[in-house]
């Protein structure tokens, strides 16, 4: 890579004032509309981006969350199930307001304690929060019209557990429906962002939610579990590794709970020879780079017509370069933190495999922070299919770019991965689009676009991406059983 | 009688590509008639609306504070063809405008000129004179701007008209009805003839972006200017609405960076019209610097075709120097 000279217009800093949010030294469990103790050990909650410690946080034990479980029952039978769906839509509306307004707070709080760009968490996770919620709330005394017959009945008490790449992002997506459906939920938010959750918590006490509608256990992996396996769970749904879904499919399988499962991908970005290049680049770039490749839906897999093969990686490499990479609470970051040591360490672990492999490895000449758990955006190319990069979910900033030369050897590559949750097909015809897109066994397929996300839109995987679906009329079903 | 018969043409087979010049390589053959060059126009990557709008979208969020700011409002200043294309200009008009362009802010010695002042044709030695000796440009609107709907002999008429009244800077339109029909070949070569014309003058190619409509246009009308020699490419003459935009400026960036990377000519691009505010402008120069490259962050690689702009950046200049607003009258009228 040729280093471009320095810029004249060199961006100075532009940090989003952290001031706005108060982060408490240490927080409790959310149970039945207040914040009690854990019984567990305390944890304690990072700043990727710099490694300081933000606050410590309560570990729900097997007890615990048999009493978040049981304050939900109590609210599922006695406040939130027999109340009027208007009014449980007017609860949802308020929470969606409420949201709005504070949403600069959780941005900068999901920045700190996740790592992703403000621009994203400012742009994307709070504004798409918000709308799951304004859109569930419509849904609330609208639910004849599901599909499921006249009067569906909800389940009860939903188990929820989410990930850490879109911490609020993944709450609305469980809690709005569960919620607007007439079900009470308990949710654990995962080990290392739950500061947002909390805020959450705090934003059902404003909007005077009946106590023990939304409960909020935090903890580790054991959290999780008990409250996977509580025995007065009626639905369990959960977002994350395809490795904890499968044991979470074991522990569920022979009991009367439903479940919904979304879970890995390794989505296939499908570039043909007359795409418009330029949009495709930023595409790509969107697809695998955004919130650091954080994403279960990511491009993480470039499938590129072998004519513009060069064209296109060359044009891709020149804007990789021009990302900005650093401080999360920069407003021109496009590059913020990962997560996580572990995660950093499992990236790194796949990328000197690729490369052990005799994939070609490219990163930009760019400088990473000291602090902090940082990767560089990174392009393999000369990727066979059998490569543990082309089959592995990475996770991470990290895109494999493999060519085809026919149609046909697009969506035998495409659909050649244990996961289905993604694709994208960039081309200017609009009838190849529709007739590659129906081959392609994946939940979602974006045409000339990537990682857009809006909740009247349903999303869920094939194959080992999980099952069930979140969002529009369809994910209600998943909260739902037909009238007796 | 049995007279002798004749071919009614005799070179009807053969070569005949009519003689012009050609673009520069790789592209040299592209002009040797209407089908190729329709054919490499039509070939060019599409452009999608969307993913255009959505990009600059993004690029409008970049947060230009105190230092950058700084330095991208004096940078702007220094990038305006400070203009006046009214049928009431006067010479006293053009003058006051050449004085404002010598010294945007009295108040202030350190604040840069602009790049040119941007006349009609008739007024380019008034303008030329008032600015003697200072390095502004003069520019002047030609080939009967705004419309271009005039005969070619009348064009160039125009361009040599403004040549000799001292323009160095010849701003041309492109005949947009030639383009919308599919007649690329006499629009080239019209550009060319203009290029001729203008000799020692820099030409600036004039889209009118805002009758072209499309971004897939844009892009090959860009393309066509840049082929035929213009030194710059224009989104429009500020006579029709929308003007300069910011998906139409990302796809003019992305045209002349194109280019650059397949010819080694350098193009540059001159938004016009529209673009009142610092706000507006700064988003342009980040538009430039991430789409482009810094190459093409100075006066003789992009302009800002402008009369109001550079008042509101002379306000903002000086509030980020007092720490306070001033108001409009702190800055002359023109």
């Amino acid at each position: 890579m040729t280093t471009a000279p320095p810029s004249p217009f060199e961006y100075a800093p532009a940090p989003e004032s952290r001031s706005i949010v108060d982060i408490a030294p240490s927080y409790g469990l959310f149970v039945d509309g207040e914040f009690v103790d854990g019984s567990g050990t305390p944890f304690t909650t990072v700043d990727p981006a710099t490694e300081e410690v933000l606050s410590e946080v309560a570990a729900g034990t097997a007890e615990d969350v048999d009493r978040a479980v049981k304050a939900a029952r109590r609210a599922f039978t006695r406040t939130w199930g027999p109340m009027r769906p208007a009014d449980r839509g007017k609860y949802l509306f308020r929470i969606a307001r409420l949201l709005q307004e504070r949403a600069r707070e959780f941005a900068v709080l999901e920045s700190l304690d996740n790592g992703k760009p403000i621009r994203e968490s400012r742009d994307v996770d709070v504004p798409l929060a918000a709308a799951h919620f304004f859109y569930h709330a419509g849904w609330a005394d609208k639910l004849d019209w599901a599909g499921l017959g006249p009067g569906p009945r909800p389940l009860g008490v939903a188990g929820q557990v989410i990930p850490w790449n879109f911490p609020l992002l993944m709450l609305a997506w469980k809690v709005a429906p569960a919620l607007a459906t007439g079900n009470t939920v308990v949710l654990k938010p995962a080990e290392t962002t739950p500061l947002t959750a909390l805020l959450f918590a705090e934003v059902c006490r404003q909007a005077d939610l009946p106590p023990g509608v939304v409960n909020i256990v935090t903890g580790a992996g054991d959290t999780g579990r008990a409250v996977v396996e509580h025995e007065d769970v009626d639905k369990v749904a959960f977002t994350g590794s395809t490795e904890v879904g499968k044991s979470i499919a074991r522990a569920v399988a022979g009991t009367r709970k439903k479940l919904t499962l979304e879970l890995g991908g390794k989505a296939a970005n499908i570039v043909f020879d007359d795409a418009p290049i330029d949009q495709a680049v930023e595409g790509i770039v969107l697809g695998i780079f955004s919130n650091q490749g954080h994403v279960c839906c990511a491009g993480s897999r470039l499938l590129v017509q072998e004519d513009v093969h060069d064209e296109v990686v060359a044009s891709l490499q020149r804007r990789i370069g021009t990302l900005r990479l650093g401080d999360p609470l920069d407003k021109n970051t496009d590059i913020g933190a990962i997560n996580s040591h572990l995660q950093l360490a499992r990236i790194r672990e796949l990328v000197d495999i690729g490369e052990a492999e005799g994939a070609q490895r490219w990163q930009p000449a760019c400088e990473l922070p000291e602090r902090g758990f940082w990767f560089p955006p990174t392009v393999f190319t000369d990727v066979s299919p059998a490569h543990r990069i082309a089959r592995d979910e990475v996770f991470g900033p990290v895109l494999s770019v493999l060519t085809f030369r026919t149609p046909d050897e697009a969506v035998a590559k495409a659909n050649n991965t244990t996961y289905g949750l993604s694709a994208g097909i960039w081309s200017e015809k609009g009838s190849r689009i529709l007739a590659i897109a129906d081959r392609l066994r994946a939940g979602v397929v974006w045409a000339n676009t990537f990682n857009r996300f809006d909740p009247t839109s349903p999303f869920g995987g094939y194959k080992q991406s999980g099952y069930g679906r979140e969002g529009g009329r369809v994910g209600l079903a998943a909260y739902l059983k037909e009238a007796r | 009688m049995a007279g002798m018969t004749h071919v009614l043409d005799p070179d009807a087979l053969s070569a005949g590509a009519p003689l012009r010049p050609e673009p520069p390589a790789p592209f040299s053959d592209v002009t040797r008639s209407d089908a190729a060059l329709r054919a490499f126009l039509h070939g060019l990557p599409g452009v999608d609306q969307v993913g255009a709008e959505a990009r600059v979208g993004v690029l409008a969020t970049r947060s230009i504070k105190t230092t950058a700011k700084a330095w991208a409002i004096d940078t702007a200043i220094s990038m305006v063809d400070l203009t006046t294309l009214e049928g009431a200009d006067t010479p006293g008009k053009v003058r006051s405008l050449a004085a404002k362009a010598k010294q945007p802010d009295p108040t202030d010695p350190s604040c840069p000129q602009v790049a040119a002042v941007c006349v009609y044709g008739d007024l380019a030695g008034v303008a030329r004179k008032a600015l003697e000796g200072t390095g502004i440009h003069t520019a002047a609107v030609a080939t009967a701007f705004p419309s271009g709907r005039a005969s070619r002999a009348v064009k160039l008429a125009d361009v040599r008209d403004a040549v000799a009244g001292g323009a160095d800077e010849i701003d041309m339109v492109i005949d947009r009805g030639a383009f919308l029909a599919g007649r690329y070949l006499d629009v080239y070569d019209e550009i060319v003839a203009v290029k001729e014309t203008c000799g020692d003058a820099h030409l600036k190619v004039i889209l009118e972006t805002g009758e072209l409509v499309t971004l897939d246009n844009v892009r090959r009308a860009s393309c066509l200017a840049m082929l035929a020699g213009g030194d710059f490419i224009k989104t429009s003459t500020g006579k029709i609405s929308p003007a300069a935009t910011l998906p139409v400026c990302l796809v003019m960036m992305e045209a002349v960076r194109d280019f650059r990377a397949a010819t080694g000519r350098q193009v540059g691009v001159k938004p016009a019209g529209g673009i009142r505010t610092t706000k507006d402008a700064i988003r342009h120069l980040v538009l430039v610097n991430e789409v482009a490259g810094p190459d093409w962050l100075s006066p003789e690689r992009f302009r800002f075709g402008a009369s109001g702009l550079l008042n509101d950046l002379l306000l903002q200049r000086q509030k980020l120097h007092s720490g306070h607003y001033s108001g409009p009258d702190h800055v002359s009228v023109d």
